[in-house]
């Protein structure tokens, strides 16, 4: 069964179904992650004290993957330009580049969890810290399913390339929507947990 | 092959799954709640017939162990919202009519369909599993309010959140595969304000549910983090269980998880009565032949209640000391949204208002959603005010107060949508008789069951104890209601036995039906649903001229010996 509008875009809303699918998607992400950042908000506020943030966690290694991460939103808004010009050489390179971005992304972040392990540094140490793990743990798996979702679609994924060109396009631009959705969630961690 | 259906992206085949998987789960809940009635109406005395199947650690010699008594109570209130009614209203009502009656080939993204669906699934897995766990299924309430549920020994709770979470997410992605239909695959001519009044809630509802479970997926994961890694995210400091301090780093806070939990739970009351409300209303246009009064108004109103829905969840938390201030603003938002509620349900009795009105089997458990709901939402009322809910809170008024928005209210819409909607998905009618000796038996029993217990709370008696109340002095004038309650839910069991019978008897032997039986308007009755083209509004019966007392939504003019219509 074909369901219209799929690649093409519906002339009274303006969208494709799957771009609405990600907006909406999109949405409840922002409330799943506003829900972690109000418990912060709130365990912080109530709390009898709070620890030197910054002193804990190490302020150069997140700022390393903030620019990290931005490099890789950079590379996937060309991936997705170079896709929807139908240069696949560029695409390959600029998504693979993602790919790699994303991957350095998380062995940052695995060296720091193990650094704070050894020293003794766990989740249930304090409030502080159980939300660090969490919240930069969830993040992680976001990053963990983008990484996937882009390997795929540089993948086997790629095979639509040329019997679906603008369908492929359109999957690529979704893709990089997500990861520039991730993003800002972890810029808004990094301010937060980092530099607060 | 009967498992290729579990494969199927077919909306309609996913609905059904939906409906039968959810319909179990009804009466696994239902179940769960009998033997707890049992409890109640004659504690200490073993429970007959299935007494013995509850296991040696639940019930030696088939009495109730209190432990046990607390998974039931648990148990039935998470089965009978997350697993039985919303999958029900919303994943099997809403997989199978919003694409029908929009004039859609399917759901926008049908294998995402059907991945919701699985979720659903694995979490009922994970829910009913959960009983055969060391220490049994979660026993700290359907809320799970910490520090209890953190703290509580049996690996149930754990099991409860992972339920939860796969239940979410397919919330989660059927909420966007209904709302993403609905904007895009409307049929041509099919504008906004021809939808039927169904797909409206529909799209409100899974808006309700988009944005309010995030914050329960937020609370199971810190919960789960409390119980798994040690966190102390809802644990303040200094707490002593058992006459030892605990072993935790404390600083949490209790209180987060309510708010969390509220903000999902408070939207999920509407999630619960608003599809509900969508199927009386179609039903009500149909068997009163006549426009929806005030369709408009409902749709507006519908809207309103979605958003007022996010800003009352506090209202369940009054004597949580949070303060006056809060509680002032949560009450005024309690009262403001009462408004949108009454607006929709007086347009429905309005609606009645000079029809010539069919009873029908649908059309009965319709009307008497009326008055139900109704008293539902009146004995809400005290309770979202500070000063009279202080004293109602957590006795049997409550349960009474939801009760009667959910059972006789959203329950008996549900009913309504399957008598209603069994031709179209069968080709056959259910059993009238039957029917009818459902409708009666269901109503005059949950009455016996929900009226008593508002009697019972206002004399103070407690909710969830495991004796009924027996040891209490001020629970002794009203203690003797526990066994009228008890006999009212043995006769509701014996009830739904008319439905189930009339509901597997019909797909074989009901009376065959044309296809449109109703003589509805709406665009799932059309016999053509290859291209689909919507002329007019959902509800056009009786219009002046017309050759019958109803144009469908499908048909383009009207032939007719009076005057011509445009």
């Amino acid at each position: 069964m074909d369901i219209p509008y799929t690649t093409d875009v519906r002339p009274d809303t303006g969208l494709t179904n799957p771009k609405l699918g990600m907006w909406l998607f999109l949405a409840s992400e922002v409330m799943l992650f506003g829900s972690f950042f109000s418990s912060y908000a709130l365990l912080r506020v109530g709390a009898a004290s709070w620890p030197d943030q910054s002193a804990v966690l190490s302020v150069p290694l997140a700022a390393l993957n903030t620019a990290v991460l931005l490099a890789s939103s950079v590379t996937i808004a060309l991936a997705w330009r170079a896709a929807r010009q139908g240069d696949r050489a560029a695409y390959r390179g600029l998504m693979a580049a993602t790919i790699a971005l994303g991957i350095v992304f998380l062995g940052v972040k695995g060296s720091e969890y193990a650094d704070k392990l050894s020293q003794g540094l766990a989740p249930s140490t304090d409030v502080f810290l159980g939300l660090y793990y969490t919240m930069t743990g969830l993040h992680a798996l976001h990053i963990a399913a983008g990484l996937a979702v882009n390997a795929y679609l540089i993948g086997p994924g790629a095979r639509m390339w040329q019997a679906q060109h603008a369908r492929f396009a359109n999957r690529v631009e979704l893709a990089a929507l997500y990861w520039h959705f991730v993003d800002v969630i972890w810029i808004c961690i990094f301010a937060v947990f980092y530099l607060l | 092959m009967f498992l290729k259906h579990f494969f199927s992206t077919d909306h309609k085949v996913i609905g059904l799954l939906y409906a039968f998987t959810a319909l179990f789960f009804l009466l696994v809940g239902f179940f769960l709640i009998v033997i707890l009635r049992w409890q109640l109406a004659y504690p200490g005395q073993p429970v007959p017939v299935v007494g013995p199947l509850l296991g040696d650690a639940n019930a030696p010699g088939g009495i109730i162990l209190p432990e046990f008594y607390n998974q039931l109570g648990a148990m039935h209130g998470t089965i009978m919202v997350f697993l039985g009614v919303v999958p029900l209203a919303v994943g099997a009502f809403g997989n199978y009519l919003v694409p029908l009656q929009i004039g859609a080939p399917d759901m926008a993204f049908p294998r995402l369909n059907l991945g919701s669906y699985w979720f659903y699934l694995a979490g009922g897995v994970v829910m009913l599993s959960s009983f055969f766990v060391p220490g049994g299924a979660a026993n700290n309430g359907w809320t799970s309010y910490p520090p209890l549920s953190d703290l509580s020994p049996t690996s149930g709770q754990t099991w409860w959140l992972v339920g939860m979470l796969c239940i979410i997410l397919s919330s989660l992605l059927g909420s966007i595969n209904i709302i993403t239909t609905i904007v895009q695959l409307r049929a041509p001519g099919m504008t906004w304000f021809r939808m039927p009044f169904l797909v409206w809630a529909q799209f409100v509802t899974a808006f309700l549910l988009l944005l309010a479970f995030p914050a329960l997926q937020a609370a199971a994961i810190l919960q789960g983090m409390d119980r798994v890694a040690g966190t102390s995210f809802f644990l303040p400091s200094g707490l002593v269980v058992s006459g030892r301090p605990l072993d935790v780093s404390g600083g949490g806070n209790a209180l987060l998880w309510q708010h969390l939990f509220w903000f999902l739970a408070h939207p999920e009351v509407y999630v619960l009565i608003l599809p509900a409300m969508g199927i009386v209303a179609e039903i009500i246009a149909n068997n009163t032949r006549k426009p929806l009064w005030g369709y408009r108004l409902m749709v507006y109103s519908l809207f309103v209640l979605g958003v007022l829905s996010f800003l009352v969840w506090a209202h369940h938390m009054f004597l949580t000391g949070m303060g006056t201030a809060i509680s002032a603003f949560f009450q005024a938002t309690t009262m403001i949204i009462s408004i949108p509620s009454v607006v929709i349900l007086t347009s429905l009795i309005l609606s009645l208002w000079g029809g010539s009105i069919r009873f029908t089997t649908p059309m009965l458990f319709a009307l008497a959603f009326l008055p139900m709901f109704g008293m539902g939402g009146l004995t809400g009322l005290p309770l979202g005010l500070a000063t009279t809910d202080i004293p109602l809170h957590d006795t049997t008024y409550v349960v009474g107060h939801f009760h009667y928005v959910v059972a006789p209210g959203t329950i008996f819409a549900l009913f309504a949508g399957i008598y209603y909607w069994f031709p179209r998905i069968t080709g056959r009618m259910m059993n009238d008789t039957l029917g009818r000796m459902h409708f009666v038996g269901s109503l005059v029993s949950m009455n016996a069951i929900f009226m008593p217990m508002f009697v019972q709370g206002l004399a103070g008696v407690n909710r969830r104890l495991w004796d009924g109340g027996m040891e209490y002095a001020h629970a002794q004038g009203v203690l003797s209601l526990n066994v009228h309650m008890s006999i009212g839910a043995f006769a509701l069991a014996f009830f739904q036995i008319f439905f189930i019978v009339n509901l597997f008897a019909s797909l074989k032997q009901g009376r065959v039906a044309s296809a449109n039986p109703w003589d509805a308007t709406t665009l799932e009755w059309s016999e053509d649903t290859a291209s689909p083209r919507v002329y007019r509004d959902p509800y056009d019966y009786s219009p002046p001229g017309a050759p019958r007392d109803f144009v469908p939504q499908y048909v383009a003019r009207v032939v007719s010996s009076g005057p011509a219509e445009g």
